[in-house]
């Protein structure tokens, strides 16, 4: 096996020439993938968004708000039909008090408060316990884990254990008091933006309003 | 502040314990903890390298790689300030202090392939630390990091002396007794 | 040697995890199902292919005491293309897979390649070794995958076999990585001195 002597200058140079090299592919790569990857996350969000509203037209501005109660502000995506009318807002939520810290879901609002749907969209929580949220709460054949349809202002959103209405997770207890607290924050944040611009009925005017 | 240090510290140690949770730096695992001395200095040599990995990867990162916008470079970045640290380490420990390179020494050449220093330098700027916040995980990682593998030494020098199944001898009946102390660190999670 | 052995001899002779326990951390960490693990096998495979083959193809221009660095950062290109594709085009296995795709760079099983054999053999040689020997890998992460998630949670590549109520948590958590990979190395000693 021919190889090369080791002298200072030829270590010094292949490695140069060798990381140079794969320097320089990379940033070819990176370019190519660059574009692909934006919309891969683009669309990622997308189907998060149109998986928790009914059936909408069109998006407008995304915009953010702070929650009352949190350091990190919430995003708002609210979605129109076919004659501007908002249908409804997806927000992407997040609590820190899952059983493994935090968890990020979106939550999908009717213009009334209404919750249409939700997806988590990221978690700690153990395997087959607390990861069990993602079809818990959405069970419609029972009806008292379920929060779809309705309202935070007329349902309780606490686990049962709490004094609430709702049904926690079988063994997670935690997960399901985080879940709520993440859905009720968006609720929470939403409605009171939603107060603070009671003439807004044009979404138009709305992307100004964080 | 001390308090957010005092859950980086407990969370790294036993929550998300390196090894035993995480699966980082499992070569080492399996294979330097037949005894519990040799266990020792490898943890030894780890926590050194992996707090200064740690402090360079994190300056490169903050101050080279995401100026320039070049975040697409940390793998090959982060790796090649290791191995090189690694080497520079070793020379320097060898002209300073003939005995700490004698206890370490042999362990040096096993850290560069260590996936538990590549991935504490990537955890610590995925999970948006500080530059103090880092040097607390790793050394907090690093301290996990040698209980599992002391724990696991000890473990294993009684295991010298049982009667296991003839089909489980060596690896296999070792790989057992760690999931089980794995099942063990499962008692912590939740605790932060 | 002929190609034919040295292609098949990862499978089970000389498995990369299961006989030469190589690459033990990816093994343990992302085989809580089948899926998972098949795709970290193929990242792996595609890895250890490239840089045996550049390997191969470069070994006599670089100087011995160079000699890893330059393996090294080879191997962290390759590992860089394929971070970057999978974001763009696999964004969900990239998810799960998380940390442990930037830490194919130190798994021992391609610099152990690159190293022991590709630094020494012809190209075509070292190209076969290196799918032989990453198929291998993908074989024992696929099958520690789908035992676990079967076990664990009823279901094989998520086509369930039994009700997931009667499945064994345990299996997919942590500490049955490691019950589950010790069992399985204790049948393949088995097989082997058969």
């Amino acid at each position: 096996m021919a190889q090369k002597e080791s002298t200072f200058l030829s270590m010094t140079l292949t490695l140069f020439v060798v990381t140079l090299v794969a320097a320089t592919i990379l940033g070819f790569v990176h370019d190519l993938t660059k574009e692909d990857i934006a919309l891969a996350k683009q669309k990622a969000q997308e189907k998060a968004i149109e998986s928790v509203l009914p059936a909408f037209d069109s998006l407008g501005d995304a915009y953010k708000l702070l929650p009352e109660d949190g350091a990190d502000s919430l995003e708002f995506f609210p979605a129109y039909d076919a004659n501007q009318q908002l249908v409804g807002t997806a927000v992407k939520t997040y609590t820190k008090n899952g059983f493994s810290g935090f968890i990020s879901i979106m939550a999908g609002l009717s213009p009334e408060g209404d919750i249409t749907g939700y997806e988590v969209l990221e978690h700690k929580e153990t395997p087959g316990l607390g990861s069990k949220m993602g079809a818990w709460f959405k069970d419609e054949a029972k009806p008292k884990q379920n929060i779809l349809g309705k309202n935070p202002s007329t349902t309780k959103f606490q686990v049962s254990k709490d004094g609430g209405d709702v049904d926690a997770i079988t063994a997670s207890t935690i997960t399901s008091r985080a879940f709520l607290d993440a859905v009720v924050r968006a609720y929470k944040t939403y409605q009171a933006s939603a107060e603070d611009q009671t003439q807004a009925s044009n979404h138009t005017s709305k992307g100004g309003q964080s | 502040m001390i308090m957010e240090y005092i859950i980086i510290i407990i969370a790294a140690i036993f929550v998300n314990n390196i090894v035993l949770n995480q699966f980082l730096g499992i070569c080492p695992f399996l294979g330097v903890s037949k005894k519990i001395s040799t266990a020792v200095g490898m943890t030894g040599a780890v926590t050194f390298v992996m707090v200064i990995a740690t402090i360079v990867t994190y300056l490169i990162q903050v101050y080279i790689l995401n100026p320039l916008s070049l975040q697409f470079l940390q793998t090959i970045f982060f790796i090649l300030v290791i191995a090189s640290l690694v080497q520079l380490v070793e020379i320097i420990l060898k002209k300073v202090s003939p005995s700490l390179y004698q206890a370490l020494g042999v362990f040096l050449p096993l850290i560069t392939t260590n996936c538990a220093i590549l991935g504490v330098a990537i955890l610590t700027y995925q999970k948006e630390f500080n530059l103090m916040e880092g040097v607390v995980f790793a050394i907090a990682n690093a301290i996990g990091f040698g209980l599992a593998l002391v724990l696991f030494a000890g473990l294993r020098e009684h295991l010298d002396l049982m009667n296991v199944p003839k089909g489980l001898k060596g690896t296999p009946i070792a790989l057992i007794v760690a999931g089980i102390l794995a099942m063990a660190f499962m008692g912590f999670s939740g605790l932060v | 040697m002929n190609q034919m052995q040295n292609f098949t001899k990862g499978f089970i002779k000389e498995n990369p995890v299961f006989v030469l326990l190589l690459g033990m951390c990816p093994t343990l960490g992302v085989t809580s199902s089948a899926f998972n693990g098949l795709g970290m096998g193929l990242a792996t495979t595609f890895v250890l292919v490239m840089s045996n083959l550049v390997i191969s193809l470069v070994k006599n221009v670089i100087p011995s005491k160079v000699r890893i660095p330059s393996f090294i950062v080879i191997i962290a290109a390759f590992v860089t293309v394929v971070e970057l594709t999978m974001q763009a085009y696999l964004p969900s296995l990239f998810e799960s897979l998380g940390l442990f795709i930037p830490l194919i760079v130190v798994n021992c099983l391609v610099l152990g390649r690159a190293e022991a054999f590709a630094s020494k053999n012809n190209l075509v040689s070292s190209l076969v070794d290196g799918l032989g020997m990453g198929l291998g890998f993908s074989f024992a992460l696929t099958l520690l995958g789908a035992a676990r998630e079967f076990l664990g949670s009823g279901k094989i590549f998520d086509i369930a076999i039994f009700p997931e109520d009667y499945g064994m948590l345990l299996f997919v958590l942590a500490p049955g990585a490691f019950i589950v990979l010790g069992y399985l190395i204790a049948l393949i000693n088995r097989l082997n001195k058969a």
